[in-house]
């Protein structure tokens, strides 16, 4: 019966839609202008950007595990820890720069991962959040017992070494700034790379095979594994990616803070409830989503500055009131109005002879 | 070191674990909501009772007895408008929810009553103890064990012994086929959780008088809870108290190791459970 056969080179599956188009020209020129923000801002307003940015990328991997993968974290401070940690062994003990100590941090988290993927693999939904928390714990109080480290209370990056990193003397001389100054701007131009390259990766992984069996494992698990997607695989690959990606942030978090101790580095308001907050106020399972819960968590902050414990149970209330009413977010809501996606990641089947399209469900 | 005696000590400080756990577990069973704010309830509990015994001049048995209404209501009212909404297959929305009222609940007791420690009063029954041969027990550890055998007993006669029980048993098991027989599955989660604040409200007086408490301790009791249910098996209120013991037993033998080896080895015996026995020791539901 070929009467039913439609004339297959009619159909083609697209991912571009015009709002993508227009934001990949925009995306660049954000880059662009970000790049360019330490030739004329204040040292005050490249530590804000730093922050932002950084919370950004601990954000997208939150958003990763939880809205994509299903892997409800309460624990990554785990891997911000552990990669600051390893960090300030690599420059405090063995003497190396401060760049290579920020790779070891996030291979260092990636090698976490592996045993702490073995325990809470085990667990599922809402025990997994909880162990992953357990394990967090266990790393901050074993950290806490290394004694060349500070133990319990920390310690400091040796004097100077930050000022020594790899680039920061060509910075200083290049635009005539103290060394300080020129240390900030490295770090913020490594945060810019950290979060670019982040949000490229998962946008990439999104867009590829992988990220399609992502979405057949979250949507329903028995039928994905039907059709040969290995659920455990793709879970532990995302979850090994997030670990790596955190290390990297916590340690370069640590080498601009250039100060330590277990409880800092470990925190869980710090590193997981803001991270957590900014996705569900952004929206959660969207590349948009953190972006725009970032932007809206620093307003917040420095609105709410000057009213202590006031601002975390603000915070608190808002995240539950959305997460209740608006589960998509601020920016689920605009999405849902405009139909605007910056980031698509769905596949739209589009045909040449009649212009009807047959729109699918968001990522999916 | 007397291991005879750290031996001991382990076992009532199961007990103080086995009253966290009761309640997290009870929730869980029923309807599968892990409530990430129940450390956070625990210590509310605990400045209520502080707020009762010290406003009032109250004991603190008097106070803790008068406490559990309005934390029952509380509980009853957070489940009834807040949590039912969120129970569902996704499992994000329970515990992001949870996850913010800890949040909440955490930063209004400091704002409320500061960062500053406190501790119930409990006038000479602190430091009484009794002497059982070569160990000697504290009084106030020895009835918390007690306490928390008495509520495991409670919680057993509940849930297999009268009608509420039952429904709490259909409803984990079936909630539509429930909902035909005339079970109201939201007021039944909702007595659940109040239920969970009376066993919250009596873990709370062994908290707060046991050691000093402040705001933010809540998420810590949280992961004990927690590590107790797991080690004991889902759905097994006796197993829950087995988990507490060994998590206790196994937390004071690490601190008589060395001090700081305290709450690393209760984690530490926690994890190698999980890796012996998955669903712990003495699972019951089957999840």
């Amino acid at each position: 019966m070929n009467d039913h056969t439609l004339p297959s080179p009619a159909w083609t599956v697209s991912m571009r839609t015009r709002a993508s188009s227009v934001s990949a020209a925009v995306a660049l020129v954000v880059v662009a202008l970000a790049f360019a923000v330490p030739f004329f801002a204040t040292r005050a307003v490249l530590q804000d950007l730093f922050f932002i940015l950084t919370m950004l990328v601990l954000a997208q991997g939150w958003n990763l595990l939880a809205g994509y993968a299903g892997l409800v974290s309460v624990g990554q401070q785990a891997f911000v820890g552990f990669g600051a940690y390893a960090m300030f062994a690599a420059v405090s003990l063995l003497g190396l720069d401060p760049l290579a100590g920020i790779l070891i941090g996030g291979l260092a988290a990636a090698a976490l991962a592996v045993p702490t993927a073995f325990f809470v693999f085990r667990l599922e939904g809402a025990y997994f959040a909880v162990g992953t928390w357990v394990i967090a714990e266990v790393v901050r109080l074993s950290l806490a017992q290394w004694k060349a480290l500070g133990g319990g209370t920390g310690t400091s990056l040796p004097s100077g070494a930050t000022r020594d990193m790899a680039g920061v003397r060509l910075v200083a001389d290049w635009l005539g700034v103290r060394a300080a100054q020129a240390t900030d701007i490295v770090c913020y131009w490594l945060a810019l790379l950290l979060a670019v390259a982040t949000v490229g990766l998962i946008y990439g992984l999104l867009r590829s095979r992988h990220g399609l069996g992502l979405a057949a494992v979250r949507d329903n698990r028995e039928a994905a594994r039907s059709i040969g997607v290995d659920p455990l695989r793709i879970k532990s690959f995302v979850y090994l990616v997030v670990a790596l990606v955190t290390g990297l942030t916590g340690a370069l978090i640590y080498v601009q803070k250039a100060r330590i101790s277990p409880d800092a580095a470990f925190s869980v308001p710090d590193w997981t409830a803001y991270v957590i907050f900014i996705v569900v106020i952004g929206g959660i399972g969207t590349i948009e989503g953190p972006i725009v819960g970032v932007v809206v968590f620093f307003v917040l902050r420095n609105l709410l500055a000057d009213y202590g414990s006031w601002y975390l149970l603000i915070l608190g209330l808002i995240g539950i009131v959305i997460m209740l009413f608006a589960p998509s977010g601020l920016w689920g809501l605009f999405a849902n109005r405009t139909g605007i996606q910056l980031f698509p990641v769905r596949r739209i089947l589009t045909g040449t002879h009649n212009a009807q399209t047959i729109k699918g469900v968001p990522h999916g | 070191m007397n291991w005879l005696d750290t031996i001991v000590q382990g076992v009532l400080l199961g007990g103080l674990y086995a009253l966290f756990a009761a309640g997290l577990g009870l929730v869980f069973g029923i309807m599968r909501l892990v409530n990430l704010a129940h450390g956070d309830l625990i210590v509310l509990a605990a400045f209520l009772v502080l707020l009762l015994a010290s406003a009032l001049g109250l004991s603190p048995f008097v106070a803790a007895a008068l406490a559990p209404p309005a934390m029952v209501a509380f509980g009853w009212g957070l489940q009834f408008v807040v949590l039912n909404r969120t129970l569902g297959k996704d499992i994000l929305p329970p515990l992001l929810v949870t996850f913010g009222l800890s949040i909440v609940i955490q930063n209004g007791l400091l704002e409320g009553f500061s960062a500053d420690s406190r501790r119930i009063p409990a006038g000479a029954l602190e430091t009484a103890s009794l002497q059982f041969g070569p160990v000697s027990v504290g009084t106030m550890p020895l009835l918390t064990f007690l306490s928390a055998i008495g509520v495991i007993v409670a919680l057993n006669l509940i849930f297999y012994h009268t009608d509420l029980g039952r429904a709490f048993r259909a409803t984990s098991d079936d909630r539509a086929t429930a909902g035909l027989m005339g079970i109201r599955a939201d007021r039944i989660f909702a007595t659940a959780t109040g239920l969970a604040m009376m066993v919250v409200t009596i873990a709370a007086l062994y908290l707060g008088t046991r050691a000093n408490f402040d705001p933010t301790m809540g998420p810590a009791r949280l992961i004990y809870a927690f590590e107790a249910v797991i080690i004991g098996g889902l759905g097994s209120f006796w197993g829950t108290l087995a988990g507490g013991i060994i998590l206790g037993v196994s937390q004071t033998i690490g601190a008589a190791i060395n001090p700081e080896w305290q709450i690393l080895a209760g984690h530490v015996a926690f994890l190698l459970v999980l890796l012996a026995r998955p669903r712990g020791l003495f699972p019951r539901a089957v999840d």
